[in-house]
């Protein structure tokens, strides 16, 4: 394999006409170390309040809906009027992140609660939120442990936990909260943008919601950023 | 897959007489160009951002052997696996060197234009593998037998009769009197069908929008889902990606995709972008076990030392194709190979050689819509008008239009000769035209006039309405 490797990169300097090391190994080495952004749109920046709002129009552009709860203690009745109003199953799955399951779902008692990595016939699931972007109204969604991916996929309904402070005004403060957590160079699993719910134009290019992912997309987005009363 | 350019005109024609193609090809019009428009015409920084995503890919080739070694560094750094390949039978075989060592018996796939151009499906298949193309326009052409015609819509020449057609030949145990006139229920079949499908498969395999050398992350776009249900549900996941994917940092990751799906579909992002890197990790409660990245020339080295490297930024959003009046026209499987439209016209002689696609370059008026509309600015018009002058020089093509363009070359070289000439032609044309304005029949032009009419000119040639200073 080391042949294999040595023999392109070789191939590819060839035609670039040019040595492995030198200036330009200490050029790329910078520009990696410092990633500079390209122009970040307008739209992106804004107050907090400005922000929020757009995050919430742009959601509601890409087909999905949100809704504004002001306290984590209302997560499990948004949830169950939310489903109750879309007369959707009263069975949820959970992400297993205890921010979740220790939400007070006793209150809700119409509601059947599990959590765990997603299973075949779950038809709806919680998960917390990494980020949210304002520009495009995309939700980031990162892997561990307490957050399994296929929550995000296998389920034909998708709700999603936002806090207000995890919502930033453009792709590159995304970056940086994940750099903050995970280290420069270094990323989870996957991280996951998710614009909307599952879509597909290829029959005669008419849009049809819910292809392989999740047909409707519904973001609970806490406000945990407002002085408190 | 076998390529079928050098047989451009005879499968153009048939494009053209092709009632069902016609049909479906009215749907791109409205859609796809429109929608771009009107994407571009909501973000200001449209333009400056087609700036910077060029500037990146630039970066990324001009430095590709370093990047691609960071790539790979940071893949094996987060437990992966990458191969290097440098044409397609090798890809081809250390894919199923990977499916065979897992004991695969199905394999599940995400839309991917390079297993494509390395003839994925049929060599797994040689070796009893089943591939499970996830894309619903793939898994629509891969029932009927044929390859994507689109760079997004593969399925975008077949008509939702035909996809219905397709379902019940292959769905057989489903009641045969079921209705299926409803792209609704066409989609709600697939993705019961595909469920099952991807729980079931061994190994997932997918394509890559990016290679990311900062964190040895590959990262798939799609707005079905698919890619990501292929890449998560099976034991192993096989990325297979072009040398020319990656780009230096997540920064320009995200700069790139600000133009990515403006320019393909008009959305602001498409639904789902996932950033892999690397296999399960511990504690990880899904994911695959193993993570495989397969790296491949296949003829882009060559690319890179050529005059055609530009065309190497591609980023595989088919606005090229979409504005295209000749693939409005004739869609993309006349072009013969894996990549229709402008763009295809410009890498098939590059992947293949020219003398395989001899024709493709002179497939466009180059009235320039293709570069006016590239994320990624390739002057696509520029470089056909290059691969003309290749072939002529290495006396490719038709002789007919050899001798023509020969000829033509001696009178443009006369000016005064070609004023003279020009002017009474122009005379003569505009005379002769002047009562029907145009022409049903013109000797030596038998090829224009079998399928449209010749406009007659007014009388003056432009030369000399520039010299009066005639200008508008």
């Amino acid at each position: 394999m080391t042949g294999a490797r040595e023999t392109m990169l070789a191939e590819i300097r060839r035609a670039l006409g040019r040595e492995s090391s030198g200036p330009a190994a200490t050029a790329v080495a910078s520009r990696l170390a410092a990633h500079p952004a390209g122009p970040v749109p307008a739209r992106a920046r804004g107050t907090r309040v400005e922000l929020l709002d757009r995050f919430g129009l742009m959601v509601e552009a890409s087909a999905a809906s949100i809704a504004k709860i002001a306290s984590p203690t209302e997560v499990p009745r948004a949830v169950a009027a939310f489903l109750a109003r879309h007369n959707l199953p009263a069975a949820l799955r959970l992400a297993p992140d205890p921010a979740l399951t220790s939400l007070p779902w006793a209150g809700t008692p119409t509601l059947s609660i599990s959590s765990g990595p997603a299973r075949p016939d779950d038809v709806v699931a919680l998960t917390p939120a990494f980020a949210g972007v304002a520009e495009t109204g995309t939700l980031v969604m990162v892997s561990d442990p307490a957050t399994p991916t296929l929550l995000n996929f296998l389920p034909d309904t998708h709700i999603v936990l936002m806090r207000g402070h995890q919502v930033v005004g453009s792709f590159e403060e995304v970056l940086a909260r994940l750099r903050d957590r995970y280290g420069e160079g270094t990323l989870p699993r996957t991280v996951g943008f998710i614009t909307g719910p599952s879509r597909s134009g290829d029959i005669e290019q008419i849009l049809q919601m819910g292809a392989h992912g999740p047909r409707r997309l519904h973001v609970l987005l806490l406000d945990d950023e407002a002085p408190q009363a | 897959m076998e390529a079928t350019c050098h047989r451009f005109g005879a499968a153009s024609a048939r494009a053209l007489a092709d009632e069902q193609l016609q049909q479906a090809l009215r749907h791109l019009r409205g859609n796809f160009v429109v929608r771009r428009a009107q994407a571009a015409a909501r973000l200001p920084e449209f333009d400056s951002l087609r700036d910077a995503a060029r500037a990146i890919k630039d970066e990324a080739l001009e430095h590709l052997d370093l990047y691609l070694e960071r790539f790979a560094a940071k893949v094996e750094e987060s437990g992966g696996i990458v191969h290097w390949c440098s044409d397609a039978a090798e890809a081809r075989a250390v894919i199923l060197d990977i499916c065979r060592g897992l004991g695969a018996r199905t394999v599940t796939k995400g839309k991917s234009m390079v297993s494509e151009e390395i003839g994925l499906n049929d060599h797994l298949a040689a070796h009893g593998i089943e591939p499970i193309e996830t894309d619903l326009g793939e898994y629509i052409i891969q029932l009927r037998g044929e390859t994507p015609s689109h760079l997004i819509a593969p399925a975008i020449h077949v008509t939702r009769a035909q996809v219905a057609d397709a379902f019940r030949a292959a769905h057989t145990d489903l009641d045969p009197a079921r209705s299926l006139d409803e792209p609704a229920t066409l989609l709600a079949e697939a993705r019961d069908r595909l469920r099952q499908r991807f729980l079931a498969a061994d190994v997932g395999i997918t394509g890559a929008n990016f290679l990311v050398a900062e964190t040895g992350s590959t990262v798939i776009v799609t707005n079905e889902g698919n890619g990501d249900l292929t890449q998560t549900l099976p034991k192993a996941h096989i990325v297979l990606a072009g040398i020319e994917k990656v780009v230096p940092t997540l920064e320009d990751v995200a700069t790139i995709l600000r133009v990515l799906a403006r320019s393909a579909t008009g959305q602001e992002m498409s639904v789902y972008t996932t950033l892999s890197t690397g296999p399960r990790r511990a504690g990880d409660r899904d994911g695959p076990a193993a993570f495989h990245v397969v790296l491949l020339d296949n003829g882009r080295v060559r690319m890179l030392g050529s005059e055609f490297r530009e065309a190497l930024r591609c980023i595989r959003c088919g606005a090229c194709l979409n504005g295209c009046p000749v693939y409005q026209a004739i869609g993309g499987h006349a072009y013969g190979w894996v990549y229709g439209g402008p763009i295809g016209a410009v890498l098939s002689p590059a992947f293949l050689g020219l003398a395989a696609a001899p024709d493709l370059p002179q497939a466009s008026s180059l009235c320039g819509r293709c570069e006016d509309v590239c994320p990624v600015r390739i002057p696509l018009p520029r470089l056909l008008r290059r691969w003309r002058e290749v072939a002529f020089a290495a006396r490719i093509g038709a002789g007919r239009s050899r001798v023509v363009t020969r000829a033509w070359v001696w009178l443009a070289r006369r000016p005064r000769l070609y004023r003279l000439l020009t002017g009474l032609a122009a005379r003569l044309l505009g005379f002769a035209g002047r009562r029907e304005g145009a022409f049903r029949f013109l000797p030596f032009a038998s090829g224009w006039t079998a399928t449209r009419d010749f406009p007659a000119p007014e009388g003056r040639t432009f030369h000399s309405r520039w010299q009066q200073r005639e200008r508008p």
